[in-house]
């Protein structure tokens, strides 16, 4: 249904003069309309969800949360320019990199709070992302997967070269940050890293919710459809595609700058190339171009080596095929996944709610005709 | 002097390694249009095959001569099993897809073979030629390398310009649905291409693997050096592929050479950028084009 | 589609939960309790290792072959009757990894001490949290001087000699039987290689030292480095590197004709790995053809000298319980640090607890298999103090060419050790 279309008039009604019917009780809005407040309203609904979380499960599954967490910053950006604004980007973990010797330099050399570091990064990273975005404005496809590739890959160079600021090979170490004493003294530091980094999600989320269902998103998935239209619509293909990548590189930087403060460090051996092929797993298999997909590839990403752990260690083999049959069940688990659910984990969500929607609407035209009007009325 | 020389033919003989690499990916993408991320992973197993091969038989060529078969069969298995159910959808589906099937690869190879790197044989002496009474950094073994790599680009270059088959493949590629009304067995031509490609890097994995020694993870770094260079080169191209692979050989030895070995993977980085730049498709962009 | 987002967010939360409790959620205690991991019949300890991964080559050997010896210590009894579980998990050498799976280990697992975390990149980023814990940190199975802090780090232990003291006593061997001679050093550029040359530069004089070329893990040719220390006329060659670089290096030299004195740390010399990664090369000649005449050092007897009690006895546990792995001198690394973590435990009394394991090596442990004492002190936390010097025979054997020599990480002198290395006991218990 596009917008501006001009609804179609309901057929005639059995009775006369009463209007079209309410539409069926899964269909009301319940939520406010303006993305906004509807946003603000989810956050902080999945705030309430997510201290439940972790206060039910004790301080190592309170680390794999604030893990999840910084996945789902980076993961969130990463599907803004490849699913949005379809351009596929394989460094984003040298982006995450950059975040995180950010917050580690800001917080370990020149004793920043961690608040201030955060933000700073987010920003630093926006500007590399500027940078990175200008190259990759001219290349398309594999060119670009090319480029981005080889910046995951060499940017970690530069942690080597100048060991004395960035700490060579073994990096940086910052001091995590401690619980308040209001919250008691035995309070676990993982809780209290899992709340920032839990905020730090929920701030990107209502941030790029606003941005996905505002001028920018559609901005951006113009550009993705067709860049001639776009072009001449009245856009800037160059300045929206660049602009996409200081968004997710912001989103990324984020991310780092969490992931330094969960586990203590900024170091090359944590941003290899593998983290950055994780990263496009995580939005390709999570169901690409949404925020819910960026949750299921968060959850993909923090627990499918858990689970394929546990599943490998049920039995007792000898030790060369023990430790390698992780690997073995995560390819074939992923390889199944997206042969399966070629749209992602949220996409086969949606389509399966369509399916049932359909299924239980069951009044045929009238109620499908209905839907187009109120779907019509709502977009006019 | 001498040790530029010898930074030269380290660049060349390198060079070389990355440009069979390269025409794998190159041969893939020209044949199905993904980008297969998994070749590393497709020749090292192919490469542990050659080595027991070698292994129980002693002889080198047998080797050699698995290696090859056993990457035409391994594509061809590759392409119908896998890639035949991510081919139509996103295509970044079909990365996901080669990304899982090299993590799959690593692990069975690790599980089966474990992790302890392992000696192949080169089939010709590592022995430096002698020019003007000394030893340079170029053997029969490299010169090998070279005329194999050169040979196999040349045979897909006449393959894909003066043969039926290679129109076919490249129907197949570009305009499958005209292909068929043509009478072209598409799928067919897709199976023939993975396995072509895969072939091809089993040929740079029995190349490559006296220098690097086989393990399950030793070859990962020629993905990413092989996937830079073909870009360089331009995916569409054979001939870009060597002269992305001898451009990115040449220039990494001199930047390990002169500036130092943590420099590399930013000097490929630089390098890539600047040839993109300015020629955002590659240096041999094929006279098609595919979007704005 | 706006319902989607809410729902499915909403579903996401809950399927987070259920997979949270699916995997195993722990209590939410905290480690205090200094016998945590100790029942009456068992001492359960954790390690974090590659296992997998570019850096999975010969380090993953290491814990298995500890845990073989543990199992070959539990079948004769355990110590005081305690059978010691240890629960390795892969880090794939990312720091990251390493402090999720310590967490777990600690958390989860409930460790009573973490053993032989390897890897000087990944433990660094651990250590404040374990000592902050009050985790024993035993036997680092790296040899950075980081570890030997007693005073700032009462509860992290190193084991092998550092890399400053081994690069002290090779260079003090080359500045005597090589002096006047033209060194080139070859060295992988992270702490290891580092600071074998940061030691052997408080011995051999700046003047002989014409070129030092670092390479990065990972790189595919060590070309453009040899090349360059050829040029420098170098007729010393230093290697500090891993085995595949060693190899790496011997094939670039023979291919450059370039023939120089080798010296190679104890790191990279191991004659079973090398040779395997040159047996291709040598065409009817011993497969270590390239390495032989090289100088190295050692701290433990040579896997290859089955009449030393120490090597019969890791053989015998190797056979029983592991025998398809390589025998080589990971495993006799594995099995010995394996050793002194059973006399630390025997040392700890009837009831161990964190602290008095901690305080029984601080007492000072007998070397065990090594040729040198241990420096375990309440500020000295170092583990061996120093090696001895090595040759490669013909027969691609390690040869003892020297005492044992002891030092300190510093710029103190180099003694000599006299006691002679004692004899296995038979049972594999101290």
């Amino acid at each position: 249904m596009s917008v501006g279309a001009k609804p179609r008039q309901p057929p005639a009604q059995p009775t006369a003069g009463t209007g079209a019917a309410p539409p069926p009780w899964w269909r009301r809005p319940r939520l406010p309309q303006q993305t906004l407040a509807r946003s603000i309203l989810l956050a902080l609904v999945f705030g309430v969800v997510l201290y439940i979380v972790s206060e039910l499960f004790g301080p190592f599954n309170d680390l794999r949360l604030a893990t999840g967490a910084y996945y789902f910053a980076a993961l969130a950006g990463l599907t803004i320019v490849t699913g949005l604004n379809g351009q596929i980007s394989l460094g984003h973990g040298a982006l995450m990199m950059v975040g995180a010797y950010t917050t580690a330099l800001l917080i370990g050399r020149e004793g920043w709070a961690l608040a201030p570091a955060l933000v700073a990064s987010a920003l630093t990273t926006g500007a590399v992302g500027a940078l990175l975005g200008g190259v990759a404005a001219r290349l398309r496809g594999p060119y670009l997967a090319g480029a981005t590739l080889a910046f995951a890959v060499g940017l970690p160079a530069l942690a080597y070269q100048y060991p004395n600021t960035f700490g060579g090979a073994n990096g940086l170490e910052i001091n995590p940050p401690t619980p308040p004493s209001a919250l008691g003294a035995n309070f676990p530091l993982e809780r209290w890293q899992a709340w920032i980094a839990c905020f730090g999600a929920l701030i990107v989320y209502v941030l790029l919710a606003n941005l996905l269902h505002g001028r920018s998103g559609r901005a951006f998935r113009a550009v993705r459809d067709d860049e001639v239209a776009a072009q001449i619509a009245g856009l800037n293909v160059g300045r929206t595609q660049v602009a996409a990548f200081v968004v997710s590189a912001a989103c990324a930087g984020l991310g780092g700058g969490l992931l330094a403060m969960v586990d203590s460090l900024a170091a090359p051996g944590a941003f290899t190339l593998t983290l950055s092929l994780a990263l496009i797993t995580g939005v390709v298999v999570g169901g690409l171009g949404s925020l819910a997909g960026a949750v299921w590839g968060a959850i993909v990403l923090v627990m499918l080596p858990v689970w394929t752990g546990d599943i490998a260690g049920a039995f007792s083999l000898p030790t060369q095929i023990q430790s390698n049959l992780p690997l073995i069940l995560y390819g074939l688990i992923l390889i199944g996944v997206i042969v399966a659910v070629p749209e992602g984990i949220q996409g086969a969500l949606r389509a399966g709610a369509s399916a049932a929607e359909r299924r239980l609407g069951g009044r045929g035209h009238k109620l499908a005709s209905e839907n187009l009007t109120n779907a019509a009325q709502k977009e006019g | 002097m001498s040790r530029f020389l010898d930074l030269t033919l380290n660049g060349v003989s390198t060079g070389m390694i990355y440009a069979s690499v390269a025409l794998a990916l190159v041969l893939i993408w020209r044949a199905t249009r993904i980008v297969n991320f998994a070749q590393g992973g497709m020749l090292m197993v192919t490469t542990f095959v050659a080595l027991a091969v070698i292994n129980k038989t002693g002889s080198y060529w047998l080797g050699f001569f698995v290696a090859l078969a056993s990457g035409l069969i391994f594509g061809a298995l590759v392409e119908r099993v896998l890639i035949r159910r991510v081919e139509g959808g996103p295509p970044l589906n079909a990365v996901i897809a080669t990304l899982a099937l090299l993590i799959l690869l690593q692990g069975a190879a690790g599980a089966i073979w474990s992790a302890t790197p392992r000696s192949f044989p080169p089939p010709f002496s590592i022995r430096g030629y002698v020019i003007n009474g000394h030893r340079v950094l170029f053997s029969p073994n490299d010169l090998f390398t070279v005329i194999a790599v050169l040979g196999v680009a040349l045979g897909l270059f006449g393959l894909f310009k003066r043969t039926d088959v290679g129109l076919r493949m490249r129907a197949s590629a570009f305009a499958p649905g005209i292909a068929r009304l043509e009478g072209v067995r598409v799928g067919r031509m897709l199976t023939f291409g993975w396995a072509l490609a895969a072939m091809a890097g089993s040929l740079a994995g029995v190349l490559v693997a006296p220098a690097v020694f086989v393990g399950p993870n030793n070859f990962d770094p020629l993905l990413v050096f092989g996937f830079t260079a073909a870009v360089i080169g331009g995916l569409d191209s054979p001939l870009g592929a060597i002269v992305g692979g001898l451009i990115l050989g040449l220039c990494l030895s001199y930047v390990s050479g002169y500036l130092g070995s943590a420099l590399v993977t930013l000097g490929a980085l630089v390098i890539l950028i600047a040839v993109l730049m300015a020629r955002p498709s590659g240096l041999f962009t094929s006279t098609r084009t595919r979007s704005v | 589609m706006r319902h989607f987002v809410k729902y499915s967010c909403a579903t996401a939360a809950c399927l987070l939960t259920v997979g949270l409790a699916v995997s195993g959620c722990g209590s939410s205690s905290s480690s205090s309790g200094s016998t945590v991991g100790v029942t009456a019949t068992s001492v359960t300890i954790g390690s974090h290792t590659p296992l997998t991964g570019p850096a999975a080559p010969g380090y993953s050997e290491i814990d298995p072959a500890a845990a073989a010896y543990f199992k070959y210590i539990n079948s004769q009894g355990g110590i005081y009757g305690r059978k010691i579980n240890l629960i390795y998990k892969d880090d794939m050498y990312n720091p990251a990894e390493t402090v999720t799976v310590t967490k777990e280990l600690v958390l989860q697992d409930k460790i009573f001490a973490m053993y032989a975390g390897l890897g000087t990149p990944t433990h660094t980023k651990v250590v404040a949290y374990l000592n902050a814990e009050h985790v024993p940190d035993l036997f680092v199975a790296s040899g950075c001087p980081c570890w030997d802090n007693g005073t700032t780090q009462p509860w992290t232990f190193g084991w092998q000699p550092s890399y400053q003291i081994e690069g002290k006593i090779l260079g003090q061997y080359i500045a005597q039987h090589f002096a006047g001679k033209k060194v080139g050093v070859f060295y992988q550029d992270d702490d290891f290689g580092q600071g074998g040359l940061a030691g052997l530069k408080e011995e051999v004089p700046a003047s002989a030292i014409v070129s030092t070329q670092p390479y990065q893990p990972g790189t595919t040719t060590v070309a453009p480095q040899i090349t360059a220390i050829k040029s420098a006329g170098a007729q010393v060659l230093v290697d500090f590197t891993t085995p595949i670089y060693t190899a790496l290096e011997r094939l670039t030299s023979f291919t450059l004709g370039y023939k120089a004195q080798l010296v190679i740390g104890n790191v990279g010399i191991d004659p079973t790995t090398v040779g395997a990664l040159l047996a291709s090369y040598s065409k009817g000649k011993a497969s270590t053809a390239l390495i032989e005449g090289a100088i190295s050092d050692d701290y433990l007897p040579s896997p290859t000298d089955t009449s030393n009690s120490w090597i019969a006895l890791f053989k015998k546990v190797h056979d029983q319980y592991e025998a398809s792995a390589p025998f080589d001198g990971n495993t006799v690394y594995g099995m010995a640090q394996a050793y002194t973590f059973a006399e630390a435990l025997m040392k700890a009394g009837k009831n161990p607890t964190r602290q008095g394991i901690v305080n029984a090596v601080e007492s000072g442990l007998p070397p065990g298999p090594g040729l040198v004492p241990f420096r375990y002190t309440k500020t000295e936390h170092g583990g061996y103090g120093g090696v001895a010097m090595t040759t490669i025979n013909k027969n691609g054997q390690i040869v003892f060419i020297g005492p044992p020599l002891v030092t300190n990480p510093g710029s103190g002198p180099i003694t000599q050790y006299t006691t002679a290395q004692a004899t296995a006991p038979a049972n594999g218990l101290p």
